[in-house]
């Protein structure tokens, strides 16, 4: 799957690196510039290596100013520039133009202010989301949004991709809780939005920056909002001997008035295939198990872990085991965190989706899933953000068997169709990238593609900044119909869209 | 399709034809706010009425003209809020008002604003096409934000005809707590809890009282007053003064002859001829009354990295704070790209576009 088209000829991609190179030498130290494919090959794809392709040269800016010159010089010279964190995103966002250059911020790293009295972080986005929360810690403070890769994974990818994680329905996305961030448009020209003060004038460009996947602007000062620590949290493991039950028990869980602090839930073939791995203390025969988080003061958790376990009881699970220790809370989550590398384990491959329905869909979406299953012969082990409706539904492949690849994409590209034929989205919290470019065809209408596109002209005329990914065109989206849609039907004809 | 939205779409499609500028319009209680007010009023409380509501998924999808009480009356029976309190300023406001404004109250600091709570709009453009952003879900990262956009865009780039919102439940209980404070010393004390994990959703101050409000379980409350000392007020009292304060009401904003200046600081900006005659959102939120030339207020604010709205009062300068050149420069293409003719509500947001 390696992208290409007709302007990227080698000879006169030789020839575009030698100008870039010569124009860059000016701004950049020679240790800051990659261009010979040795250097550049390791910046091929990010989290999702089904995707690849080498970059005409690797930028490693270690100012702001450099930066800025990086970006006047390729938009002077017409050259795409696709913006990189720390490479773990998993829809192929940070993947290369085969004609452009990969602006990597990772040396952009410094965490330039904690001010606990403010409750505000100021940092470069090459800071790693982990390190944000580490520094905060001395002062009670912690940065909410945690993505499974956040020890890894950078704050300006965050900003990229909207960047969720475990405990987004009571603390929120990175939107919710990034208050500014500061950058370049292609053109060099510095750009602020946002800041400490929490209402700005105009319209809310931050809100469109965040989650806008690097085609709107480089990012290279985030302002975070810090949060303090709760002084404890417990979690409840419940059994459930159906995933129907654990799916309206979640619904339950929400109609009590409670909002846990984290609401998550993986079948039996996820709790299988983690158990051997992380000894989680998974209840091996339950169809379904969900992890149900409470935090704050003592006395509150102590109230909502009798509340939670009352409803999710009455909901029929089949056991309920609630954390003792501070220790035991993290085993009960490590299974969790873990369920990726886990599936890594038991399968040469595996293919990561990331739908959101409505919470009240989940039981049927389990169902369609192993429909699917049977029909492209492949397995599929399921953790869920349950209390925000996110799937992340873990496709078992192996890369090289022939044609297996091939069905896992359309597995895949089914499970998405049905997302949005229940009213939901294609991605909760990975991004589009260039992996579900094609799904976002059946979710948007073509006016409703053309006023994103016309929001990406009028922050980036020359559409430099990333180029390809995120927005479908036309022509993009007519060959997905033909791959996907079958005599002019979309696929479940019979279900209300939204 | 319903006949309110098509006949919304035709009048539209019709004022674009002839680039004939259109006011859109639900109750009214916020014409004060904005720039100018151009064009033919277009009523959009004709298209109302909840669409979807289901508890269990913390969503409520209404159309842009539903009162914004006729809302909070079917959330509040199934123990749910808007938890952004926006202010309604008067009877009839509606739900595309409060999204298209972007008004939050004084829950604002703790729980998140309008913003944090859109999901998902559908927005009717320039050329009468009617476009569908975001969803009914609570994540949803397909696409450019356009339904957050929307958020606070007062209809410059077309109508808002449909949002989905989180809603979340109402506090189990809530108590308000007073206490006899210098500006000083009350700036210093809601800074102090805020970086404590207390649960606070409300914070103000006025003449030299500080006022602070808890919510959540019985068990929290009891644990935080223990923490935090004060005078209770009596329920109804701390009800009614939350609710004056959120719909301006209260006597400091209906009194008083000079401008009245919002300004929109970093919670910790030191207190000089900012400091404000009432204070809220933990500091970040400074209501002045005063005389001084509008350039004077803006600069200082600026310079204590914030900005100031004049908000009520004679108007000798633009409402809102001006934007920067590359800031108004992005306006004005995304104007230009929603709404070619500049029909929606010229003029409004600013003198510019």
């Amino acid at each position: 799957m390696t992208a290409s088209d007709a302007r990227t000829e080698p000879a006169s991609l030789d020839a575009r690196r030698a100008e870039l190179r010569r124009a860059l030498a000016g701004v950049l130290p020679a240790a800051c510039l990659l261009c010979e494919a040795e250097q550049t090959t390791p910046f091929e794809c990010d989290g999702l290596s089904a995707f690849r392709q080498v970059p005409l040269a690797v930028a490693l800016p270690e100012t702001e100013a450099q930066v800025r010159e990086v970006l006047r010089v390729c938009h002077a010279l017409y050259v795409p520039v696709v913006a990189r964190g720390a490479g773990t995103g998993l829809s192929g966002g940070a993947m290369p133009s085969a004609d452009g250059l990969v602006l990597s911020l990772a040396k952009l790293n410094r965490i330039l202010d904690i001010d606990p009295l403010a409750c505000i972080a100021r940092v470069e986005p090459g800071v790693r989301n982990l390190a944000v929360s580490e520094a905060a810690a001395p002062y009670g403070l912690y940065y909410a949004p945690d993505p499974s890769s956040q020890i890894a994974c950078s704050i300006g990818g965050n900003v990229a991709e909207n960047s969720g994680g475990v405990h987004c329905l009571k603390y929120g996305l990175t939107v919710h809780n990034v208050l500014g961030v500061r950058g370049y448009t292609i053109d060099g020209e510095e750009i602020v939005l946002g800041g400490a003060a929490l209402d700005t004038p105009g319209l809310d460009l931050l809100a469109l920056a965040i989650g806008s996947e690097g085609l709107l602007m480089v990012v290279t000062e985030v302002t975070l909002k810090l949060i303090p620590r709760p002084k404890v949290a417990q979690v409840v493991m419940a059994s459930f001997d159906d995933v129907v039950k654990a799916g309206d028990a979640v619904a339950a869980i929400i109609a009590a008035g409670i909002i846990p602090a984290g609401l998550e839930m993986m079948d039996r073939k996820a709790t299988q295939a983690v158990e051997p791995f992380v000894r989680a203390g998974y209840d091996l025969d339950a169809e379904a198990i969900l992890l149900a988080e409470s935090d704050g003061t003592a006395e509150e958790v102590a109230d909502e872990i009798a509340e939670i376990e009352h409803v999710l009881k009455a909901a029929g699970s089949t056991q309920c085991i609630v954390s003792q220790s501070e220790a035991e809370r993290l085993r009960f989550w490590s299974g969790r965190k873990n369920a990726f590398p886990a599936a890594g384990r038991i399968s040469p491959d595996y293919y990561c989706m990331d739908g959101t329905i409505p919470r009240k869909h989940l039981g049927r979406m389990l169902r369609a899933i192993e429909e699917m299953e049977k029909k492209h012969a492949l397995r599929c082990m399921n953790v869920f953000h349950a209390g925000d409706g996110n799937l992340h539904p873990l496709i078992l492949f192996d890369a090289h068997r022939e044609g297996e690849w091939a069905r896992a994409d359309a597995f895949g590209a089914g499970i998405l169709e049905l997302c949005v034929a229940l009213g939901g989205t294609i991605t909760g919290e990975h991004g589009v990238g260039i992996e579900k470019i094609g799904s976002m065809c059946v979710q948007f209408v073509p006016a409703e593609r053309d006023a994103f596109f016309a929001i990406k002209r009028a922050f980036d005329p020359a559409g430099l900044l990333n180029p390809g990914k995120a927005i479908p065109t036309l022509h993009r989206c007519a060959e997905y119909g033909r791959m996907h849609v079958h005599g002019g039907q979309l696929p479940f004809a019979d279900l209300p869209r939204f | 399709m319903d006949a309110s939205l098509a006949r919304l779409r035709e009048r539209i499609v019709a004022a674009n034809a002839a680039q004939a500028p259109l006011r859109l319009r639900g109750g009214g209680s916020k014409d004060f706010y904005g720039e100018t007010l151009i064009g033919d009023v277009v009523d959009t409380r004709e298209h109302a009425g909840i669409v979807a509501y289901e508890p269990s998924e913390l969503v409520i999808t209404v159309r842009g003209g539903t009162p914004l009480a006729e809302i909070e009356d079917a959330l509040a029976q199934h123990g749910q809020c808007l938890p952004f309190e926006p202010p309604a300023f008067g009877g009839g406001a509606t739900i595309g008002g409060a999204i298209a404004t972007g008004l939050s109250g004084p829950r604002r600091a703790y729980a998140g604003a309008a913003r944090d709570f859109v999901l998902g709009a559908h927005l009717v453009d320039a050329q009468g096409e009617l476009l569908r952003f975001g969803g009914q879900v609570m994540k949803n990262v397909a696409g450019f934000d356009v339904s957050r956009l929307l958020c606070g865009s007062l209809g410059v780039l077309g109508l808002i005809t449909q949002v989905s919102l989180k809603v979340l439940p109402r506090p189990r209980e809530e108590i308000t707590l007073r206490f006899d404070a210098g500006i000083a010393d009350a700036l210093a004390m809601f800074h102090r809890w805020r970086a404590q994990p207390l649960p606070i959703t409300a914070t103000a101050w006025h003449d030299s009282a500080a006022t602070v409000r808890l919510s959540g379980s019985s068990s929290a409350l009891r644990a935080a007053r223990a923490t935090l000392g004060g005078t209770p007020m009596n329920d109804a009292d701390a009800q009614a003064w939350w609710l004056a304060l959120r719909q301006q009401t209260y006597e400091f904003f209906r009194d008083g002859d000079k401008p009245l200046w919002r300004l929109s600081l970093p919670a910790t900006a030191p207190i000089d001829i900012s400091g404000g005659d009432l204070i809220e959102w933990s500091g970040a939120l400074r209501w002045l009354r005063s005389d001084a030339p509008a350039a004077e207020i803006r600069a200082t604010a600026s310079r204590l990295g914030g900005t100031a709205m004049l908000w009520r009062g004679a108007r000798t300068a633009s409402m809102f704070h001006p934007l920067s050149p590359i800031q108004l420069e992005l306006h004005k293409r995304l104007k230009r790209q929603f709404d070619p003719h500049g029909i929606f509500n010229r003029g409004r947001l600013s003198a510019k576009f």
